[in-house]
């Protein structure tokens, strides 16, 4: 993985002397909050609803075992013991203490993180297929090309004040697990008619209170011309991108606005005036970051493991983890193994400091100490020999981190909503307790099969409901906790926004509403049909008549 | 809330140097406790504890004072919306060390 040079190191350790200055200041009352609050900011430090929120960027997902003992070490030392990871590739502290943060900071540069870019009308920390490197199906890894764009883009004078927050997502295999297609600009790789590798360059996507899915402004970009055409991009949007209205202010109106083909005919109009000039990629570059990414020493690995197929058919549990969190692996031998973060019962995407450390551990000990970290808001070790796979499963048991629920019904993503949000309008934590609590029945979990339930404690869209084969945005109806449904949206290759169901329901008529529409979805089936197939073949009626016919 | 009740409002804010969710007592102090809140009981006391408030935002005691609508308690005033209940009282779900806690995990 990528490894800080002289450059970043000395980068971010001026980034955090300078932050304890101005903390200092800030304290000796020298600076007011007014002065303070977008130099927080610019360091990933909110305030939030219960204290000061510190958000760390973990750039395209990716994490060494050391720098996850770090954030257990944060967890512990700084914070309640326990972390948040996020749907941006993020993870969140809720209880900072502003005095600390200086040292808190200090204690993340030492292993090459910080919580720049997290916050602010800037370019964000850039997303990535978790699964980059190590699927089946992937063209090239995207996250050299997160990492370019890491480097193009922080401290990018010209922006560090857009007219909003900008969103950057790659992907390099044709299956979409990066939500290309819902980012400010989504990057897929793939292979043009001649065989070059490059660029479909998506702009406009975005959820929110104004949901879109992006439009193709580029069907095939060579590689080395990425950052002049991002540059373009961005030049164009700081340049027509609404200032004037906060709700209007992303790429995605400026896009919607004024068309696609408009956007597109700007954009190559900026790109001709720079391209192949001093953002040119040579070969060499490249290749020097790709260096970084270079595969861990895979060593041959057993065709079969005979305990693996003995515990299949001994162990109910084994059998049904294999299944969901087990995917295939590029490398003969090797899987990919999904941690869930959505135990029965347990806050989706929380992770106890005692949990991190021992990842930490299991990931040295199965998976050459890296581990990812996914917007779907679980963790993985992407390179477990198989032989490694009954061993790993017990370990991650006694953790809690083996639910067998990888992209089912109970693998639900939720943002951290009223329990710990300025923002949200209601809960969105205890409603996804809840949900887990109801289907808990593993064999019906898996006969449900793949679903994805995305819910969103207010319109900020920060849990995905959009895009949710069932989308739940909590809304406040007169001081009460209401949800709204949404059926049909999905963030991958067949991207689509969910339709309002009907009338949002209780808090209390939720959990109900939610296992009426799974029902619905089982009755209305047809043989080897998910819940979004079905869905797209029979509309909303069925849905509609069965979840209002009592009301 | 009906309008025949007065409104009773009390003043929160964050403290500035590790931002604790902070009430102002009756002692012009900030307690971490909504029960030890003073209560203004007509406008004209509201916008007094808010001017409090105001003058310690800008001495650097706490950030971001603002006044909430409260209720009568047995034991003292507490938040009438459910955002400052969760405020006062914290997460009202248990969080992860208690989950780690309940499979027999050492939460040091």
């Amino acid at each position: 993985m990528y490894r800080y040079d002289e450059y970043d190191r000395t980068f971010v350790a001026e980034r955090v002397a300078q932050f304890r200055d101005q903390v200092r200041r800030r304290l000796a009352g020298e600076l007011t909050e007014d002065e303070f609050r977008a130099l927080r900011l610019m360091n990933g430090l909110y305030l939030q609803l219960h204290a000061y929120m510190l958000r760390v960027a973990i750039p395209y997902g990716t994490l060494s075992s050391r720098q996850l003992r770090m954030l257990a070490h944060i967890a512990r030392r700084y914070d309640r013991g326990f972390g948040h990871f996020t749907t941006r590739q993020n993870i969140q502290y809720n209880w900072i203490k502003l005095d600390e943060a200086p040292d808190l900071l200090a204690d993340l540069a030492a292993v090459e993180m910080h919580g720049l870019q997290t916050s602010g009308n800037c370019i964000r920390n850039v997303t990535a297929d978790h699964w980059a490197g190590v699927a089946p199906d992937e063209i090239e890894d995207p996250r050299i090309w997160c990492e370019i764009i890491r480097q193009w883009s922080t401290l990018h004078p010209e922006f560090s004040f857009l007219p909003r927050k900008f969103k950057v997502a790659v992907t390099g295999a044709p299956n979409d697990r990066a939500a290309v297609k819902v980012h400010d600009i989504g990057i897929r790789m793939h292979r043009n008619e001649a065989g070059e590798v490059g660029f479909e360059i998506i702009v406009g996507g975005g959820l929110g209170r104004t949901p879109m899915i992006g439009k193709t402004i580029r069907p095939f970009l060579p590689k080395r011309h990425l950052l002049s055409y991002l540059e373009a991009i961005l030049r164009v949007y700081n340049e027509f991108g609404r200032r004037d209205n906060l709700f209007k202010s992303r790429i995605k109106i400026l896009v919607h606005e004024i068309g696609a083909a408009e956007m597109t005919r700007r954009v190559e109009e900026e790109w001709a005036l720079i391209r192949g000039g001093a953002l040119d990629l040579p070969i060499e570059t490249i290749a020097a970051i790709a260096a970084q990414f270079t595969p861990p020493p895979y060593a041959s690995q057993p065709e079969g493991v005979a305990e693996i197929d003995a515990l299949r058919f001994g162990e109910p549990g084994f059998a049904r983890w294999l299944k969901t969190n087990v995917a295939a692996h590029r490398e003969p031998g090797y899987a990919i193994v999904t941690l869930s973060l959505k135990p029965e019962g347990g806050p989706p995407g929380d992770a106890s400091a005692a949990q991190m450390d021992a990842v930490a551990d299991l990931a040295d000990r199965h998976s050459f100490g890296e581990i990812r970290v996914t917007h779907e808001q679980n963790l993985i070790l992407p390179d477990v020999p198989r032989v490694a796979l009954p061993a790993l499963w017990r370990a991650l048991t006694a953790l809690n981190l083996a639910t067998p629920n990888a992209g089912k019904v109970t693998d639900l993503i939720c943002c951290p909503g009223l329990d710990y949000c300025s923002l949200a309008n209601a809960r969105s934590i205890p409603v996804s307790q809840r949900l887990t609590l109801r289907f808990n029945d593993l064999a019906r979990v898996h006969d449900i099969g793949d679903l994805k339930i995305k819910m969103s404690g207010c319109i900020n869209a920060c849990g995905h409901h959009h895009v949710g084969h069932i989308g739940l945005l909590g809304v406040d109806k007169g001081g009460e906790e209401f949800y709204q449904i949404t059926l049909g949206g999905s963030a991958e290759s067949d991207a689509s926004l969910g339709a309002i169901l009907g009338p949002a329901v209780s808090s209390a008529a939720v959990v109900d509403a939610v296992e009426t529409i799974v029902d619905t979805y089982l009755a209305e089936r047809r043989t080897g049909e998910r819940f979004l197939d079905t869905y797209r073949r029979v509309g909303a009626e069925p849905f509609k008549e069965r979840l209002y016919a009592a009301a | 809330m009906s309008k025949a009740q007065p409104a009773l409002q009390i003043l929160t804010a964050n403290r500035l140097a590790d931002g604790a969710v902070v009430y102002l007592t009756a002692v012009g102090t900030w307690a971490t406790e909504i029960g030890q809140s003073v209560v203004a009981r007509e406008e004209k006391a509201a916008s007094a504890l808010l001017a409090r408030g105001q003058n310690d935002a800008a001495t650097a005691v706490v950030v971001g004072p603002y006044l909430i609508a409260a209720l009568e308690g047995a034991e003292g005033p507490r938040a009438a919306s459910l955002r400052e209940q969760i405020r006062a009282a914290g997460p009202s779900q248990p969080v992860a060390d208690a989950v780690a806690t309940a499979v027999g995990l050492a939460y040091p």
